[in-house]
C-alpha cells in the first residue's frame, strides 16, 4: 500500500495546487513583448469601431494606438516595467536571431526589451506614417514557402524575454492579430507540421514562465474564431473558451482608456500578530489599499548641465562652529533647563507593548463616530503563514462581526505611534465580475483625547441663542436632498485634477508636445444639473423656508453683531486708508523710492487698496507697481 | 506672546471619599501643568482644595465661613513648584462642599484680574459630588447656584466640572447626588462649559484637557449649494494628531561648564554636482527634475506656476448620496468640523435643517473644497451630520476627506467562499465567536462606553512628560514604566476577561488543534523549507492560558469537543516520530472515558465514531495490532463492568477487527474479524 501520509485525511476539495496559487503573491515587475501582426489583412479599413463611429480605422491602427496609450500610462504607472514592440509578417527583419518576417521596433539608447522612454513613445507615435517605408507589410504564411512567421515571432519574443528570472518578473507576450487561422492558406502535411511546430514553440515559451495573451481584433462580418487555432496556442478550454471573446474585447477597450495612475503591486506592509485572547492569536498581513498618491519624487538638477545634484548634509555646532557627526543626543527645553535624551531612551518611551495587535473588546458600529479618524486605514487579511485554524478564527470573527454589526477595538503597538484601532469587518463586494471590496478587516486608527478638539463647544461662547430647524424646514431640506442626488456615487470615480494635470504637463514637456492637453476637472459640480427647474424650485423653497424672502440682504450683511476681530480689522483698514493719503505713491514709484519706505508703510497702500499684504518687501513693491499699472 | 495666556484654578476635592482616586488626580493635574510649562509657559495656575481638615482662604478671614477650603497655591505663572505641589496633594478629613470652593475661587480670580483677562479665566472642578452643599441663607440652592453662575458669566469666567461616578465613587445617597448633578448642570448651562461624568481612571485622565489649543479656522465663507444658495460657515479641524514633541539635536562640542551655550546644532544642506564633488551649486542654479520613465524632466518653478492646476477657492456641493455609498475605511485624513457662522441664525437654521434631513434620510453630502486661494489641489470630502442634543450647541457637520481614483489600489484578495472547507469555521466555532463578541462588550447597554476615544489619553505622551519631569530633577533617571492606569489601554481588561472566562475558554477550545499550515510548502518543496514558523503558529494555541478554565488541555491532547478531528490532526502530524503512537494511545483513552462515563448509552455513538476513525487510522498507519488488541481489551473491560450494551451496540453497527485483507500485518482472518463481536455476545448469553 502506497499512501502519502499527508494525504490521508485531506479533504477532497483541498487541492494543493489550488491552495498554493490562492494566496500566492504576484511578482513585482512585468516584462511585456507587444507582438503585432503586420500582415496586409491588418491594414484593411473595415473594422468593428466603424459600427458606432464612422472612423475608417484599420486594425493595425487600433493595435498601435492601443499600445501607444498603454505606454504613456505605463511610463507613469509602472515605469520599471520593460517593454519591447515587435511586428511580424514584415518585409524587413530586425531581431536577435535574424529571423525572417519579424521586426523589433526600437529607438536609440535603448535595448530591445527595456524600460519605456519618452523617445520610444514619441517615435512610436509617428511610426504609422513611415511604417510601409521602413518596415513594410507582407503576407504571412503562404503556400510554397517554409517560412512560418508566427513561429518566428514567438521565438523572437521568447528570446527577448530571456533576461530576468521568471520568479521575480512577470513575463508576457501580448499578441495583436485579426487572423484567426494563420495557416489557412496552406494544406496537408505542411499545415499540420507548421501548426504542430508553432504550438510546440508556444508551449516551450509557456514552460519558461512566459504567458501568451491574445488580443484578437474582430471583423464586422466574420467574428474572430478562437477555436480555429489560437485556443490551442494559449491553452483555452471549456468555459474559458466561451467567455474569451467578450472579455478580450473589453480588455482592448480598457487598454485604450487607461488612467494615468501609478500602479502599485500588491505588497504587504507588514506581518502582524493579532492576539485575540491569551493563548490564541492569528497571523495577519497588512496592506495599504488607500493612500494619497503624490507625483513622483523630485530630483534636483543643475539648471545648466541638467545633471543630477547630490545633496550633502553637514552638522555644525551652533556654539563653536565646529563640524560634527550626526548627533545622537536630543534635547528639550524644560523649566529653563536643557533636558537631554539619548535615542535609545526615546525609543524606549515609545515602546509600549511588544506584541503587535491586542484585542481589547467589541463595540457596536454606531460607536465609531465620524470624527474618529486621523489617517488612511490599513487593510488586514490572514497571512498564509498561518494555519487553517487561524484562518477559521479570522473568518468566524469576520462573519459574526458583520452579522452583529460590531467592530473590534484593539491596541496596535506600532513603533512610531502605538494607538487604539478599530477593526471593521468588510464583506466582499463583487460588481460585474470584479472585486470592488476585498473581504477582510479595515484597521481604522482612533484618535486619543488629546487629538480631538472641542470646536463645537468653543462655538457656544461667541453666540447667544441656538436654534434648531423646524419640521417644515427639515422637510424642505429633504426635498432638496432628493433632488440633488448622486446616484450610485462611488468613491473612486473621481480623478485628482491636480495630479492628472501634473502628468499631462510632464508628458507634454517630456515628449516636446506643443500644447498641454486640457484635462476635464471632474470634481466640479454639475452646473447643468443644478440648473434644472426641479432643482431650482427645491432650492428656492428651501431658501424661503429658512431665510424668508430677503435671502440676499441677509446673506450680504451679517445679521449678527460684528465680532471684535472684524471691528478691529475695519478700524485697521480705516487707519491705513488715512495713513495712505499721506504719501504721494505715484511719485515714489516713479522715482524708485518705494524701496526706501518700511514694510509697514508699504502695507498702508496694500490695505487701503484691498490687496494681499503677504510676502517679502520685494514682492510687495512689485504688487504695488502692478496695481498702479507701472 | 502672552496673548492667549489663561488663568486656571484647579478646584480639587480631597475629602475622604476621594482618597482612592487622588493618585490619579495628582497625575493628571501635574501633567496638565507640565504641558503648560512647555507649550504655554506664561499661563497662570492656582490650586484650591476642599474637604481638607484645615481652612485657609481669604474669604474666611474676611467674612467667616468657607470652612475646610484651602488655597494650596495662589494664582501664579506655572513653575516646578506647582507641579510638585500637585504630585503630593494632602488627604483631607472632611466631606467637601464644592460650592464653597467655587466661591473662593471666583473671589480669587476677581481680586487678581478684575475685569481684565476676559474669557481666559477658567476653573476646573474635580469632585465626586457625593455630599450636599450647605443650605443657602436666602432662596433655594438652585437660585443660589444660578446667581453664582450668572456672576461667572459676567466676569468672563468658565468652569468645567469632572464628576467621578461608577467605580470611582463609593455608594452614596442617590438623592444628594441627583441634586448635585442638577446644580452642577446649571453651571454648565450658564457658562456653556463641559460637565463630564467619568467612571474609570482612564477616562479621568482623558477628560481633563491637558493642552489647550485655540482653534483656528481652516476656511470661512460659503458652502455653495448652487450659485443661488450659499450658506455661511466656519470650518475648523476636529481632529489633529498631537505629535510626540520634536526634539532638538544636541551638540556636545561647547564646553560643559559654559552656561550660555545654546547646545544647538545647525544642519546645512549643500547641493553638489555629481561630476565635480567639490563644487557647490548655488540655489539659483538648481532646477527641479521630475521622473518620466528613466528620464528626468527639468521643470522650473516658474514654468510649473504657469501651467499647474489652479482651482478657485471655495466649497461647493456636488450632491447628496446614500450614506452606504461611502464606506468608513475610505476616510483619508484628520476630520474637519463645519459650523454655522457665529451670530448668523439663518445659517444655523439652514445647516440644522439639512443635517436633520440628511440624518433622517440616511444621506451624506459630497463636497469639493479648496480652502485657500492659491491652493494647488482640491479635496473631495464627505459631509456627515452631527446633530447636537444640547441647547447651547448648534447642529453641525463633519467632513472627511475621500480618496481619488488614483489613491485606491485595487489589490485582489481571495474570496473566503472559495476556500476549502477545512479553512472555514463550523457552526460550533461560529457560535463561539458570536459569544466572544457579545461578551467582550466595551459598550454595554446602560453603561458608559469603555475606551471612548474622547476620554482616552495618549499613554506615550504621558510617559514622555513624566520622564521629562523626572529628568529635570535627576538627569540620569531611567525611563519610567508605563503608568499603571494607562497600561489598561494597551492590554485587555483583566476583570472583563475574568468575568467571561467560561466563554473565552469555550472559544479557545472550539479552535483548538487542527493546526495544518495553509501553505503546503513542505510537500511542494520536498520538505526542504523549514516549517518552524508554521509550527510556532500552531503551538500558540498550545501555550497554557492562565485565564482559561481548561488550562491543562494541551495541543498534544485530544479534546472533548472534536475528538475525531483532533485525532486526525494528531495522527497526520509529521514533525515528530511519536505522533502516531501518541494519537492512538490518546484515542484509546478517550474511548475508554467515553464508554465509562456513558449514562444509559448516551456516549455510545460518539465512542463508535472514535472507534471508526481509530480503525481507519490504524489501517493507514499499518498498526492493525494496536486496534485489534484494543478492541479485544475494550470488550473484556465492558463485560467486567457490566457494560454489555456497548458491545451489542458495536456489533449492531458492524464494527469489526482489522483483518489481514485490510492490513497486511494483521493476524486476524476475515471471518475472525467479522465474527469477533458476534461471538463474544453469544459467549455471554
Amino acid at each position: 500500500m502506497d499512501v502519502d501520509a499527508d494525504d490521508i485525511f485531506r479533504d477532497d476539495e483541498d487541492d494543493p495546487d489550488a491552495q498554493h496559487s490562492l494566496l500566492e503573491d504576484e511578482s513585482s515587475k512585468e516584462y511585456v513583448v507587444y507582438l503585432v501582426d503586420a500582415s496586409p489583412k491588418m491594414f484593411n479599413t473595415t473594422c468593428p469601431a466603424a459600427e458606432q463611429d464612422q472612423n475608417d480605422e484599420t486594425h493595425f491602427h487600433i493595435a498601435i494606438s492601443c499600445i501607444s496609450h498603454t505606454l504613456k500610462s505605463q511610463i507613469i504607472n509602472r515605469s520599471y516595467d520593460q517593454v519591447a514592440i515587435c511586428f511580424f509578417n514584415t518585409r524587413e527583419k530586425k531581431n536577435l536571431q535574424d529571423l525572417n518576417g519579424v521586426y523589433v521596433f526600437n529607438v536609440a539608447e535603448r535595448e530591445f526589451l527595456d524600460r519605456p522612454t519618452a523617445r520610444l513613445i514619441k517615435e512610436f507615435d509617428h511610426l504609422e506614417e513611415s511604417f510601409s517605408k521602413s518596415i513594410g507589410s507582407q503576407h504571412g504564411v503562404v503556400s510554397g514557402t517554409q517560412e512560418n512567421s508566427l513561429y518566428n515571432a514567438i521565438w523572437a519574443a521568447q528570446a527577448l524575454l530571456r533576461k530576468g528570472s521568471a520568479k521575480t518578473v512577470d513575463k508576457r507576450i501580448l499578441l495583436f492579430t485579426n487572423e484567426d487561422d494563420p495557416f489557412g492558406s496552406i494544406k496537408g502535411a505542411v499545415k499540420s507540421d507548421m501548426t504542430r511546430m508553432t504550438l510546440q514553440r508556444a508551449k516551450d515559451a509557456q514552460d519558461l514562465g512566459i504567458s501568451i495573451e491574445l488580443l484578437p481584433l474582430n471583423h464586422p462580418n466574420e467574428a474572430f474564431n478562437v477555436s480555429q487555432f489560437y485556443a490551442d496556442l494559449i491553452g483555452l478550454e471549456g468555459d474559458y473558451l466561451v467567455d474569451f471573446m467578450p472579455s478580450a474585447t473589453n480588455r482592448l477597450e480598457d487598454m485604450k482608456d487607461q488612467l494615468r495612475k501609478r500602479m502599485f503591486t500588491k505588497r504587504k506592509v507588514k506581518s502582524l500578530k493579532f492576539t485575540i485572547v491569551n493563548g490564541i492569536s492569528i497571523q495577519l498581513n497588512s496592506y495599504a489599499l488607500i493612500r494619497p498618491t503624490v507625483p513622483g519624487a523630485i530630483t534636483w538638477l543643475d539648471s545648466i548641465t541638467n545633471c543630477p545634484l547630490k545633496c550633502e548634509r553637514t552638522f555644525i555646532c551652533a556654539d563653536t562652529g565646529a563640524l560634527m557627526e550626526e548627533p545622537i543626543t536630543r534635547l528639550h527645553p524644560y523649566k529653563n533647563q536643557n533636558i537631554t535624551f539619548s535615542m535609545k531612551q526615546l525609543s524606549e518611551i515609545k515602546r509600549v507593548s511588544i506584541g503587535h495587535l491586542h484585542l481589547l473588546g467589541f463595540k457596536p458600529l454606531s460607536c465609531l463616530r465620524d470624527y474618529y479618524n486621523l489617517k488612511p486605514s490599513t487593510f488586514l487579511y490572514p497571512s498564509d503563514e498561518g494555519t487553517d485554524n487561524s484562518m477559521c478564527i479570522f473568518i468566524a470573527l469576520h462573519r459574526k462581526m458583520i452579522q452583529l454589526n460590531r467592530f473590534a477595538v484593539a491596541f496596535g503597538g506600532s513603533s512610531s505611534r502605538p494607538q487604539l484601532v478599530a477593526l471593521v469587518a468588510q464583506e466582499e463586494v463583487i460588481q460585474s465580475g470584479s472585486q470592488i471590496e476585498p473581504p477582510g478587516m479595515h484597521m481604522i486608527y482612533l484618535p486619543y483625547s488629546d487629538d480631538i478638539r472641542l470646536v463645537e463647544e468653543r462655538y457656544s461662547d461667541s453666540s447667544g441663542m441656538v436654534t434648531k430647524a423646524s419640521d417644515d424646514q427639515i422637510k424642505k431640506a429633504a426635498d432638496l436632498i432628493k433632488r440633488i442626488d448622486l446616484k450610485g456615487f462611488s468613491v473612486c470615480q473621481l480623478t485628482n485634477p491636480a495630479l492628472q494635470r501634473h502628468y499631462a504637463v510632464l508628458q507634454a514637456l517630456a515628449l516636446a508636445e506643443d500644447d498641454i492637453p486640457e484635462m476635464k476637472d471632474e470634481t466640479l459640480p454639475d452646473e447643468e444639473g443644478l440648473a434644472r427647474p426641479g432643482v431650482v424650485r427645491a432650492l428656492e423653497e428651501f431658501k424661503t423656508s429658512v431665510y424668508g424672502d430677503n435671502y440676499d440682504e441677509e446673506n450680504e450683511h451679517n445679521t449678527g453683531e460684528p465680532t471684535e476681530a472684524s471691528k478691529k480689522r475695519k478700524a485697521n483698514a480705516e487707519f491705513a486708508t488715512k495713513e495712505c493719503e499721506n504719501y504721494d505713491w505715484g511719485e515714489l514709484a516713479d522715482t524708485g523710492k518705494l524701496k526706501d519706505l518700511t514694510v509697514v508703510e508699504l502695507k498702508y497702500y496694500l490695505t487701503a487698496n484691498n490687496l494681499p499684504v503677504s510676502g517679502k518687501k520685494e514682492a510687495i513693491i512689485t504688487r504695488i507697481l502692478t496695481h498702479m499699472g507701472k | 506672546m502672552a496673548r492667549n495666556k489663561e488663568a486656571l484654578l484647579l478646584l480639587l476635592d480631597v475629602g475622604p471619599s476621594m482618597h482612592s482616586v487622588l493618585p490619579e488626580i495628582e497625575k493628571v493635574c501635574s501633567l496638565l501643568v507640565q504641558k503648560k510649562l512647555i507649550y504655554n509657559k506664561y499661563d497662570e495656575v492656582g490650586i484650591v482644595l476642599f474637604g481638607t481638615e484645615d481652612t485657609d482662604n481669604e474669604l474666611t478671614s474676611e467674612v467667616g465661613g468657607y470652612q475646610h477650603v484651602v488655597v494650596l497655591k495662589d494664582i501664579k505663572v506655572v513653575d516646578g513648584d506647582i507641579v510638585e505641589a500637585l504630585q503630593q496633594l494632602p488627604r483631607g478629613k472632611n466631606d467637601g462642599d464644592f460650592l464653597d470652593a467655587v466661591i473662593v475661587a471666583m473671589d480669587m480670580l476677581i481680586k487678581k484680574f478684575g475685569e481684565t483677562n476676559k474669557g481666559k479665566k477658567r476653573m476646573c472642578l474635580i469632585t465626586n459630588a457625593q455630599y450636599p452643599i450647605k443650605e443657602s441663607y436666602k432662596g433655594t440652592k438652585e437660585e443660589q447656584v444660578t446667581t453664582i453662575a450668572k456672576q461667572m458669566t459676567v466676569h468672563g469666567m468658565r468652569m468645567e466640572s469632572i464628576i467621578l461616578r461608577g467605580k470611582l465613587s463609593q455608594d452614596a445617597n442617590k438623592g444628594i447626588m441627583d441634586e448635585n448633578d442638577r446644580l452642577l448642570n446649571i453651571f454648565s448651562k450658564e457658562t456653556s462649559t463641559r460637565l463630564l461624568y467619568v467612571d474609570n481612571p482612564i477616562s479621568l485622565f482623558g477628560a481633563l484637557r491637558t493642552r489647550n489649543i485655540t482653534p483656528v479656522t481652516v476656511f470661512r465663507g460659503d458652502i455653495e449649494f448652487s450659485p443661488k444658495l450659499k450658506i455661511k460657515v466656519m470650518v475648523y479641524k476636529k481632529t489633529s494628531e498631537e505629535k510626540f514633541p520634536s526634539l532638538k539635536k544636541y551638540s556636545d562640542k561647547a564646553p560643559p561648564n559654559d552656561k550660555h551655550a545654546t547646545r544647538d546644532v545647525k544642519v546645512d544642506y549643500e547641493y553638489k554636482s555629481s561630476e565635480d564633488p567639490d563644487k557647490v551649486v548655488p540655489p539659483d542654479r538648481r532646477i527641479k527634475g521630475y521622473p518620466y520613465g528613466p528620464q528626468i524632466v527639468p521643470i522650473s518653478s516658474a514654468e510649473w506656476e504657469a501651467v499647474k492646476f489652479k482651482p478657485e477657492k471655495g466649497v461647493k456641493l456636488l450632491g447628496f448620496t446614500e450614506s452606504n455609498n461611502v464606506l468608513r475605511h475610505h476616510y483619508m485624513k484628520d476630520v474637519y468640523a463645519f459650523l454655522p457662522e457665529p451670530g448668523n441664525t439663518k445659517a444655523m437654521l439652514a445647516l440644522s435643517a439639512l443635517a436633520r434631513a440628511m440624518k433622517e434620510m440616511n444621506k451624506v453630502a459630497i463636497l469639493r473644497c479648496v480652502w485657500r486661494r492659491g491652493q494647488s489641489n482640491v479635496i473631495i470630502g464627505v459631509l456627515t451630520p452631527n446633530l447636537s442634543d444640547r441647547e447651547n450647541i448648534p447642529d453641525s457637520f463633519y467632513l472627511n476627506v475621500l480618496p481619488f481614483a488614483e489613491d485606491v489600489r485595487e489589490f485582489q484578495f481571495p474570496s473566503f467562499t472559495n476556500f476549502p472547507a477545512s479553512w472555514l469555521p463550523n457552526e460550533l466555532q461560529l457560535e463561539a465567536a458570536d459569544n466572544l463578541i457579545k461578551t467582550l462588550d466595551l459598550a454595554p447597554h446602560g453603561q458608559q462606553e469603555v475606551l471612548l476615544p474622547d476620554f482616552t489619553p495618549n499613554p506615550v505622551l504621558e510617559r514622555f512628560y513624566r520622564y521629562l519631569e523626572l529628568k529635570s530633577k535627576d538627569p540620569d533617571a531611567a525611563v519610567p514604566p508605563l503608568d499603571d492606569t494607562l497600561k489598561k489601554i494597551t492590554e485587555p481588561d483583566g476583570d472583563l476577561l475574568l468575568q467571561n472566562r467560561a466563554v473565552i475558554g469555550s472559544f479557545c477550545r472550539s479552535f483548538e488543534l487542527k493546526g495544518n499550515p495553509l501553505k503546503k510548502s513542505r510537500r511542494l518543496l520536498g520538505g526542504k523549507r523549514s516549517f518552524s514558523s508554521v509550527d510556532v503558529e500552531g503551538n500558540i494555541t498550545a501555550q497554557p492560558a492562565n485565564l482559561i478554565e481548561n488550562a491543562s488541555v494541551k495541543v498534544e491532547k485530544i479534546g472533548d469537543l472534536t475528538p475525531v478531528q483532533d485525532f486526525e490532526a494528531l495522527i497526520s502530524r509529521r514533525d515528530g516520530p511519536d505522533w502516531v503512537v501518541k494519537a492512538i494511545n490518546e484515542m484509546k483513552n478517550k474511548i475508554f472515558d467515553l464508554v465509562e462515563d456513558s449514562h444509559e448509552g448516551d456516549n455510545y455513538p460518539k465512542a463508535l465514531e472514535c472507534l471508526v476513525v481509530l480503525r481507519k487510522g490504524c489501517i493507514l498507519e499499518q498498526e492493525p495490532k494496536q486496534f485489534n488488541d484494543f478492541l479485544r481489551h475494550l470488550c473484556n473491560f465492558c463485560r467486567e463492568k457490566k457494560l454489555n450494551s456497548f458491545c451489542d451496540y458495536l456489533a449492531s453497527e458492524g464494527l469489526a477487527l482489522i483483518p489481514k485483507t485490510e492490513a497486511i500485518d494483521s493476524e486476524v482472518t476475515d471471518d475472525e474479524a467479522r465474527s469477533f463481536l458476534v461471538k463474544s455476545e453469544s459467549k455471554v448469553v
